[in-house]
């Protein structure tokens, strides 16, 4: 089976406190942690175990710059066979819509059989994958949390619905699904095998190579704008406990046994 | 104006909540707007829902297919594109369903697509002007869209507060002879179950609730060690779930359990809205966290900037010494 995983660079927001700019256009990304996109992250790994089992090839994907060089690098350490990096500077400023317009046109002229993204990234949006395969025709299936390869022509995957429930779905191939995070446990990757694959070279792809038309893509052709980031006026937020961590300790044991925290 | 429609969802002859919501969110959009419900099923229950509906909407599109039994969203997919109009907007809830369905939904109507929505400015000619969260809820952003060609706007559930107003006595439309035949390509096949698990959260009136800043497995029993000094039971938010710490049983969220404590103690996690939206009935909410930018400080009610690893085991050996039994 040769599987696309869709991935994206990103702060790592668990590791970074993320400020807005002077201008407020964009946060502070000097000194940000980056990392892969956490759910991309197991987005490879199950592609890896299903190669695993299934036979195939692994292909790791990226639109973006060349700093993203170092995720796609990262990945085919844990396993993958390949990756690409499509970067040009018509794609700058691209909303989801052109994202997966030129994901599109990747995959129109490198077919896959599955096609699988994280279930959302940074902004939050879960938006690229189901787009992508409305494109292709494809079927899609989101929050997707189990795969069993049932033949050539079909999965069966499990999908998270609400209060933990899940649902068994069929699904025909090619596909393309949004992995939820927790779905395997994405093996480690230490620095010697980083350097193992410090010299792979890892081919670019632009407007030319891809054959997309530069107007349906980029800042021009974006229907859907950030204006500004901002931080919400705070609601009424929480009383903040100030003082030697002792004299917190003390304070709090006094409201938990006020509110029925201590029985 | 382009036509709002409200996709709603139901589950066993009941909409879900987002229908008034969505009712709220158009009229954010357009205040004298007169959104138009649509929604998918079949059979009797299906029936209660629509006409149910007519509360909320004065106008209810209603699409009844057996293929519809069951909310499957490439399904339904089809089938709304059989029904709406051009460069119409369409309200659908942020959830596991909304997310299954709209950003492919923007493709085919070849309309714009805006996931998450947490606040709507207004519309201004076709410009519309829209407040999303990124990086775990840590800023806002303003979004603006040009509409011209339509619209899918995936709105966070709970955060539009429906009006009190008198039932609008709506009517239903049955447009299910407008759907032709409803193809599909993935198929449903069964529910699974959540498992109860051997401790039930969800009865629980004090919860030790910890998140990814808890680090690694070993450290799960400070917390234990905490919950058990104060009588009280543990649970978690999604990362230690993935992380395999703890069973999904024990998971708060939407994803997980819902959970209605008299006292919830929040610690190393963020506070993402999807975790906040499996807590109910407004517990004394204290969160413990060592970033002051955590989302959690803006719903807990006592906050505690610290390291939660240094902090509950101090917290532990006072409650045994303030609490004689604990000893």
């Amino acid at each position: 089976m040769e599987i696309l995983v869709c991935a994206k660079r990103v702060p790592d927001t668990s590791e970074n406190e993320i400020e807005l700019n002077r201008a407020g256009n964009d946060i502070e990304r000097d000194d940000l942690v980056y990392s892969i996109n956490e759910a991309d992250n197991y987005a490879v790994e199950e592609a890896l175990q299903i190669v695993a089992r299934e036979g195939g090839n692994v292909t790791v994907v990226t639109v973006g710059s060349d700093e993203d060089e170092e995720i796609l690098r990262r990945e085919m350490a844990m396993g993958a066979n390949r990756a690409v990096l499509i970067s040009d500077d018509a794609f700058s400023g691209s909303d989801g819509r052109g994202v997966a317009t030129i994901l599109k046109a990747y995959v129109e002229k490198n077919p896959y059989d599955l096609i699988l993204t994280g279930v959302q990234a940074d902004d939050g949006a879960a938006q690229v994958g189901g787009m992508l395969a409305a494109m292709l025709d494809y079927p899609f299936a989101s929050l997707v949390n189990s795969i069993r390869v049932v033949d050539a022509k079909k999965l069966e995957i499990v999908r998270e619905i609400e209060g933990g429930n899940k649902e068994v779905n069929e699904i025909d191939l090619p596909c393309v699904l949004s992995v939820q995070t927790g779905i395997n446990e994405p093996r480690y990757v230490g620095m010697r095998g980083i350097r193992q694959v410090a010299s792979v070279e890892i081919p670019t792809l632009g407007v030319s190579e891809l054959g997309v038309l530069a107007s349906s893509v980029g800042e021009a052709a974006a229907k859907v704008k950030r204006v500004n980031y901002f931080v919400p006026a705070a609601g009424k937020g929480a009383e903040i406990l100030h003082g030697k961590r002792e004299e917190v300790v003390d304070k709090l044991i006094e409201l938990l046994k006020a509110k029925g925290g201590l029985r | 104006m382009p036509r709002i429609f409200a996709y709603v969802l139901h589950k066993n002859g009941v909409a879900d909540d987002s229908a008034a919501e969505m009712v709220a969110a158009a009229k954010k959009i357009d205040p004298v707007a007169s959104p138009i419900a649509i929604t998918t099923g079949f059979g009797p229950e299906f029936d209660t829902v629509c006409s149910g509906l007519c509360d909320w909407y004065g106008e209810v599109w209603k699409i009844a297919k057996e293929e519809l039994a069951y909310p499957n969203a490439e399904v339904v997919r089809k089938a709304l594109l059989s029904v709406l109009p051009q460069n119409c907007i369409l309200l659908v809830a942020h959830n596991h369903f909304g997310i299954d369905l709209s950003s492919g939904l923007s493709i085919k109507l070849n309309a714009v697509f805006v996931p998450d929505v947490v606040s709507i400015e207004g519309l201004q000619d076709v410009k519309l002007k829209v407040v999303r969260q990124e990086f775990g809820g840590q800023v806002s952003a303003h979004v603006a869209c040009d509409v011209s060609s339509g619209a899918v706007l995936n709105l966070r559930p709970g955060v539009f507060k429906p009006t009190e107003t008198a039932p609008l006595n709506g009517r239903v439309v049955d447009k299910s002879a407008e759907v032709l035949a409803l193809p599909t390509k993935r198929r449903f096949v069964k529910m699974i179950a959540a498992d109860i698990g051997g401790v039930d959260i969800t009865k629980e009136p004090v919860l030790v609730s910890i998140g990814r800043g808890i680090q690694q497995q070993d450290n799960v029993a400070i917390a234990q060690e905490l919950a058990d000094a104060m009588g009280a039971v543990v649970s978690c938010s999604r990362p230690v779930v993935d992380a395999k710490w703890l069973e999904k049983s024990r998971q708060v969220g939407s994803s997980g359990k819902t959970v209605k404590p008299k006292v919830y103690l929040a610690c190393g996690m963020s506070g993402s809205f999807q975790h906040l939206a499996g807590i109910k009935g407004s517990p004394f909410l204290v969160a413990i966290n060592k970033n002051p930018k955590a989302p959690i400080f803006q719903v807990a009610d006592i906050g505690i900037i610290d390291d939660i690893l240094e902090f509950l085991p101090e917290l532990t050996n006072h409650i045994r010494e303030s609490v004689p039994s604990k000893r």
